[in-house]
């Protein structure tokens, strides 16, 4: 059985066992002892994934854990809105070409989650996902040598209404940090970031520019026509890496081509991982070859073999990753489910289908699952898109729909769900 | 199609749009439609002039920082204000509804709001105010449906009249109020949006533009809608109330 964080299982990775780093308490040692069997439990009696009771435990009988498990590594930590998960695993597999090292790639991003992670890597090398808000937590406790920063939007808008004050947050936090690898062209990152001991630029684009149109610094509205800009002197910094068509252009040296995850959005993510891992001391080029071969991530893009179907699954959480994953899928022309749940991860209140465009869908095959699918099929009407039907789950989505290729674009937890489910029939 | 459509504004959805706040322009231009009305939609641009004589203005949420940003430009668009105080269907939400009152909270503490409304805004005690609502119309007795998500309360002075009675929820955090009515504004912290998931007020505000009744139009998918939006906040409040 499973028990540890894994370490990093992308193709051109292998994580071999360096001495290990034991945990210099014994008070320490007994929590991790506690948590295992409480992950244990959870495994096999109550069938769920575990790592985070296993951080549970470890945090509540060990305050100070997380400072003690991070002493003497090197962390890196990557955060953002949008993006997350697939750049923290273009980070790992790219500074991995320098030695092992080991990560969340379960998305646990959370204290409990990220605390397991380090309780069970064997690697001096650390690269973590965090969650937007855990952010000043996770510098504080973790004390990481980077910080990778992607972009601020609305997200989750039950929990965290306010952009602004992530922003803020992060500014507060961030000036401890040696080093961050920032976003450019997202305002409040760059506003963010500015209190970092030192910053490596990255005009890594941005998607949605609606929550940062108001200057951070000084409240009026920036000029957005030329990158951003605002009357108090506030701008967008000059950039060290940049993207353009398929090619990320380091600081000096050859452009480094990167074509594997569709979208603007995944080159940004590449550029940016490619920075932090030079920043680590890999190599521009082997860095960039390596997160090449990142292709799903947490079966993000997969493409599974469901009876006639060939389902390729995409994630998408927020406004902005919506409208990003329409314009990718509405070219590719498959017959589309889509799975729709408003549930914690998901955002409760899913009145920001009205800030994606739907009309692309238009003449597409469409079907819809999942808790809220009713709040989606009155959004597609109102935008004019024909809906096959509206089913209880996915394979009942799939079952209307005739065979051949489907896209299936879905919220946090009705991907998890897609997951489970297409798992099983496949 | 009638020769003349309904002109609606959309005043600075970039600024004032957090919560899909479009999508009343979207459940407008949908129900004008269905009754052969034809619409014509404008996005004004922060900074951009607000046409004085357009039918409906639709004003909707932010977080603290947009809102000082469109307050400060609200206030160099008289026209606006002669619009709606001549008596154009106007819908607030959530910081709009703070923005056309007396006085709200912003970010350097009370400020003067518009004035349309004789209400009074500050911050909601406790915990800041998130989940679905159901309210008792006061316009018509239906339920209105919808989600808050606000720290801000608003007291009602005696020009103003609430837009629905709380049944479950927060709403304005005073004597079961939620939102206001006055003259040809409607006011409420609820999204949803409020107009989709609430067709009879979108239809008050198009009859009220084009100065008759409507014909009943029944949506099958939004009436779906709101049945399940009314169960799950029924259910909400019978944990609740089990709890307590
Ligand atoms: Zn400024």
């Amino acid at each position: 059985m499973r028990l540890g964080c894994p370490s990093v299982r992308l193709n051109t990775v292998v994580a071999t066992t360096q001495v290990p780093i034991r945990p210099n308490s014994t008070r320490l040692a007994l929590a991790m002892l506690l948590a295992r069997t409480a992950v244990w439990i959870s495994q096999r009696v109550l069938r769920r994934s575990g790592g985070v009771i296993g951080g549970r435990v470890i945090v509540r009988l060990v305050p100070g854990a997380g400072e003690m498990l991070a002493a003497g590594r090197r962390v890196a930590l990557v955060s953002g809105t949008n993006g997350k998960s697939t750049s923290t695993a273009m980070l790992a597999a790219a500074w991995a070409t320098e030695g092992p090292l080991s990560t969340n790639s379960d998305g646990a991003n959370t204290p409990a989650g990220l605390v397991w992670t380090l309780a069970n890597a064997r690697t001096t090398a650390v690269v973590l996902e965090v969650d937007e808000a855990w952010i000043p937590w996770a510098i504080r406790t973790f004390g990481p040598e980077v910080v990778v920063l992607l972009n601020l939007a609305r997200d989750q808008l039950h929990r965290n209404p306010e952009v602004g004050r992530l922003a803020r947050a992060w500014r507060d936090a961030l000036g401890a940090v040696p080093t961050v690898v920032a976003n450019a062209d997202d305002p409040w990152v760059a506003w963010a970031a500015q209190t970092a001991q030192r910053q490596i630029w990255v005009g890594a684009g941005q998607i949605w520019d609606e929550d940062s149109l108001i200057c951070p610094e000084c409240g009026e509205l920036l000029d957005r026509t030329d990158g951003w800009s605002c009357t108090c002197g506030h701008r967008r910094p000059a950039c060290d890496w940049t993207i353009s068509d398929g090619v990320i252009v380091p600081p000096s040296g050859s452009s480094l081509s990167y074509l594997t995850l569709p979208g603007p959005g995944n080159l940004g993510n590449a550029a940016q991982a490619v920075a932090a891992a030079t920043l680590m001391g890999a190599d521009p080029e082997a860095a960039a070859a390596a997160l090449a071969g990142v292709t799903a991530v947490a079966g993000r893009y997969a493409t599974v073999r469901v009876g006639d179907h060939d389902v390729m699954l995409v994630l998408a959480k927020n406004p902005a990753s919506w409208r990003a994953s329409l314009e990718l899928l509405a070219t590719r022309r498959n017959a589309l489910v889509l799975a729709f749940n408003a549930d914690g991860a998901d955002g409760r209140d899913p009145s920001w289908l009205y800030d994606v465009d739907f009309s692309e869908l238009r003449g597409l095959q469409v079907t819809l699952c999942g808790n809220r699918a009713t709040d989606l099929a009155v959004r597609l009407e109102m935008d004019g898109v024909e809906v096959t039907g509206q089913y209880g789950d996915v394979r009942g989505a799939l079952h209307a729909l005739p065979p051949g290729p489907v896209d299936l674009l879905a919220t946090y937890t009705a991907f998890q769900d897609a997951r489970r489910e297409l798992g099983r029939a496949a | 199609m009638q020769p003349d459509p309904v002109d609606i504004v959309v005043v600075y959805p970039k600024l004032l749009g957090l919560y899909g706040d479009r999508g009343n322009a979207a459940a407008l231009r949908h129900r004008a439609a269905a009754r052969g009305i034809g619409t014509t939609v404008l996005e004004v641009a922060p900074g951009d002039p607000i046409p004085e004589q357009a039918d409906i203005y639709l004003v909707g949420g932010a977080e603290d920082g947009s809102m000082a940003a469109a307050a400060k430009l609200l206030e160099r668009q008289p026209g606006f204000v002669r619009a709606v105080e001549a008596g154009a269907p106007c819908l607030a939400v959530c910081a709009g509804f703070q923005l056309l009152s007396r006085e709200y909270v912003g970010v350097d503490g009370p400020r003067p709001g518009l004035g349309l409304l004789d209400v009074t805004c500050s911050r909601l005690t406790g915990l800041r105010a998130v989940g679905e609502v159901v309210t008792r119309s006061e316009i018509d007795g239906s339920h209105l449906l919808g989600f808050e998500n606000h720290q801000g309360d608003a007291v009602l002075g005696p020009a103003a009249r609430p837009l629905g009675i709380v049944e479950v929820g927060r709403g304005n955090g005073h004597e079961g109020h939620e939102g206001a009515q006055q003259g040809s504004v409607l006011a409420t912290y609820l999204h949803g949006p409020v107009l989709v998931r609430n067709p009879a007020l979108a239809d008050l505000l198009l009859a009220r533009a084009v100065g008759r009744e409507l014909e009943p139009y029944l949506d099958s998918r939004v009436e779906q809608l709101r049945r399940e939006r009314l169960s799950a906040a029924v259910s909400l409040r019978a944990r609740l109330l089990k709890r307590a």
